[in-house]
């Protein structure tokens, strides 16, 4: 998995509500069996008509919409499936970060699982980001702060809490299973007692 | 004299999470848990196989994994050429990676030629692999299906499929709770189904986010098995990952005889255990609601998540917010326009919601003596194989294919239109599945959640329809 520490980009703005698991990768793309190149489904139903063309003037089809690190996403993003397709999709679209005011559990654990990092920040900040299409904006996971600036230059900081082990990985990039691995005496002594 | 400390009060789910902690939750990790049983599909599993590869190692507990095949598989039998009729050659490729996977890491799988494969939430629970006590999981978020016998229940990512393959265990921290308890007798029109879609719709499609639920209070207790089923399963559309509810009589006597259930004295040794499960009277939840089951009608969805539903008779609500402006306009309905001014193309009787044989029976009763409208095509997917055989016992299918409905072999066919089971762009159907998201059923396709009694009488009807309307419909003629 690949480290995130501190990353300053760009923002996408996607403000529609509960967007679920099957708008950011229809289930007719599940068929693979690995992940690579999944990215080009990412929001396929939204980014493309009948014949997969792209629809003009759709935010994701804009210039820059694959250098946008950072999602901003209505409230309740990741709903519905657990399909891991779809933080994956994302990752492979471009983005980093997704950020909304609140994201669904199973997305929420997959994203960390597979390093796309899941903020969740108040409603009032939330609403201030859906505001800021376009602009640039600091992720920083070490201070667990995202740093925007306002129309007059000054700098506003936004603290978020996220899981403390997921941010562990996260920072250095490790792989969550290696815990697991580290745990194979106490599995093995369960197993023997329960 | 000293008195012993007393133990505190443990709901269901503590005594599940408990029960099953390999390692205790500290402040910098979370904890470990052991699972007892985990589900596998061809869809979420290819990439935690290969983590096995990678990394050199067996399935830990290939004895607690158990594989089907159901998302990506043909509902129609096989052509002349004995080949299944696929929907592409990478589906075709995807079960065939399952079948060597399973072949390779020595896990039981029910193939095409099993007696009992079916969808994976189906089959579980009639092979009596699902049991009370039990730690569930499977790369799918209907595993809260399992929750229906008092196990701890919920779907998961396929990085985690891997960790369970591996290590038999999952990294978690442990969730909320939160009691939901329904008073009151459920009126007799009123299923499992409606009770879910207004529980829902109370708590928002995101009201159970960080929860684990768990269903108690009279109407709950009163389900069958298979009801339980129906309302546990759509406890995800609430954002909650896990329902459950308290083994009881009813999930003994389901239960006993099963293949893969304790036989004999064991069997009831084990139900003995299993009925101490329910929560302890003091036990204290986070969250806890009580609904009046009095107050719920039939229902249906109108708009683009479940939670947007209303009483069958009852219009379409006015858009109050920008999210449900959107929804009625993906829907194509008007704030206020009757429910039954629209037109339905296609029904879908199936899916691990409400593909079980008393969901099967249900509909078909609706059928019997009539004929589904002419520009309705209607759709009858049986849960499993088990449930085919069954319904074919009973001659339901003569039933279903007499009212000019199609009867098809098990999968999860339209319920996730990845197998070319799908609804049109633009068309209507009312489907007993569990998600109205756009596009879910097909690309551009409208999607109304009911129960199998509300979908059969909206096929017969050719618009949406309750069963009451049709007997009305029938006295008028």
């Amino acid at each position: 998995m690949r480290a995130f520490t501190k990353l300053t980009g760009q923002v996408l703005v996607l403000e529609q509500e509960n967007i679920d698991t099957d708008q950011i990768i229809p289930a007719r793309f599940l068929t693979a069996t690995d992940f690579d190149g999944i990215g080009e489904h990412l929001f396929a139903d939204w980014r493309l008509d009948a014949s997969d063309e792209p629809v003009p003037g759709h935010r994701l089809n804009q210039s820059g919409a694959r250098q946008s690190p950072i999602l901003v996403g209505g409230h309740n993003f990741g709903c519905g499936s657990s399909r891991e397709h779809a933080p994956h999709a994302l990752l492979g679209f471009g983005f980093r970060v997704v950020i909304s005011s609140q994201i669904a559990d199973i997305f929420r654990s997959n994203s960390q699982n597979v390093g796309l990092l899941p903020v969740v920040l108040e409603a009032d900040q939330h609403a201030s980001l859906l505001q800021m299409d376009g602009e640039e904006i600091t992720v920083d996971l070490e201070d667990c702060e995202v740093t925007v600036r306002a129309s007059d230059g000054t700098e506003q900081r936004w603290p978020f809490s996220i899981d403390p082990f997921a941010r562990h990985c996260l920072l250095r990039g490790l792989d969550r299973f290696d815990f697991l691995e580290q745990a194979e005496d106490a599995i093995a002594a369960y197993e023997e007692h329960r | 004299m000293v008195s012993a400390p007393e133990s505190p009060a443990e709901s269901l789910f503590d005594k599940l999470w408990n029960s099953h902690l390999v390692q205790a939750q500290t402040d910098a990790t979370p904890a470990i848990i052991y699972i007892d049983l985990h589900l596998v599909h061809e869809v979420t599993s290819p990439q935690g196989f290969d983590l096995l590869r990678e990394k050199g190692i067996a399935v830990r507990r290939p004895q607690r994994t158990l594989a089907t095949l159901d998302h990506s598989t043909p509902t129609l039998p096989a052509g002349d050429d004995g080949q299944r009729p696929y929907i592409t050659a990478q589906a075709r490729r995807q079960v065939q990676t399952l079948r060597d996977n399973c072949h390779e890491f020595g896990i039981e799988l029910h193939d095409w030629d099993s007696p009992s494969r079916g969808i994976v939430h189906v089959m579980g629970p009639e092979l009596g692999a699902t049991q009370p006590g039990m730690t569930i999981v499977c790369g799918d978020s209907h595993t809260s299906t399992h929750g229906a016998f008092g196990a701890l229940a919920f779907g998961i990512g396929t990085t985690e499929v891997g960790h369970v393959l591996a290590k038999q265990c999952l990294l978690q921290n442990k969730p909320k709770s939160m009691r939901v308890n329904v008073e009151g007798k459920l009126a007799e029109d009123v299923t499992a189904k409606d009770l879910a879609l207004n529980i829902i719709n109370y708590l928002g499609m995101n009201g159970g986010t960080g929860f684990v639920i768990e269903y108690a209070g009279e109407a709950v207790r009163g389900l069958d098995m298979e009801s339980r089923m129906t309302l546990c399963n759509l406890t995800i559309e609430a954002g909650a990952r896990a329902g459950m509810i308290a083994p009881d009589h009813k999930t003994i006597d389901y239960l006993r005889g099963r293949a893969k259930v304790p036989q004999g004295d064991a069997f009831d040794q084990a139900a003995e255990d299993w009925l101490q499960l329910a929560s302890d009277p003091e036990a204290v939840f986070d969250s806890e609601i009580t609904l009046d089951a009095a107050d719920m009608r039939p229902t249906i969805t109108y708009g683009t998540d479940p939670g947007m539903s209303v009483a069958i008779g009852e219009p379409v609500p006015l858009a109050t917010n920008a999210t449900q402006e959107k929804a009625l306009q993906y829907m194509g309905f008007e704030g206020g326009q009757a429910m039954s001014e629209r037109k339905v193309d296609v029904v879908f009787v199936g899916s691990c919601t409400n593909g079980r044989i008393s969901d099967l029976r249900a509909a078909t009763e609706v059928l019997r003596g009539r004929r589904v409208a002419d520009h309705v095509r209607m759709l009858v997917v049986p849960g499993s194989e088990n449930i085919r055989k069954q319904a074919e016992s009973e001659g339901l299918h003569e039933t279903i294919l007499a009212a000019g409905a199609e009867w098809r072999l098990p999968g999860c066919s339209m319920c996730i239109a990845m197998n070319g089971d799908l609804v049109p762009p633009g068309k209507t159907a009312v489907s007993t599945s569990n998600r109205n998201f756009e596009g879910r059923q097909g690309k551009g396709s409208r999607t109304l959640l009911a129960s199998p009694e509300t979908a059969a009488a909206s096929a017969v009807m050719g618009h949406v329809a309750g069963v009451a309307d049709l007997e009305t419909a029938q006295e008028v003629a």
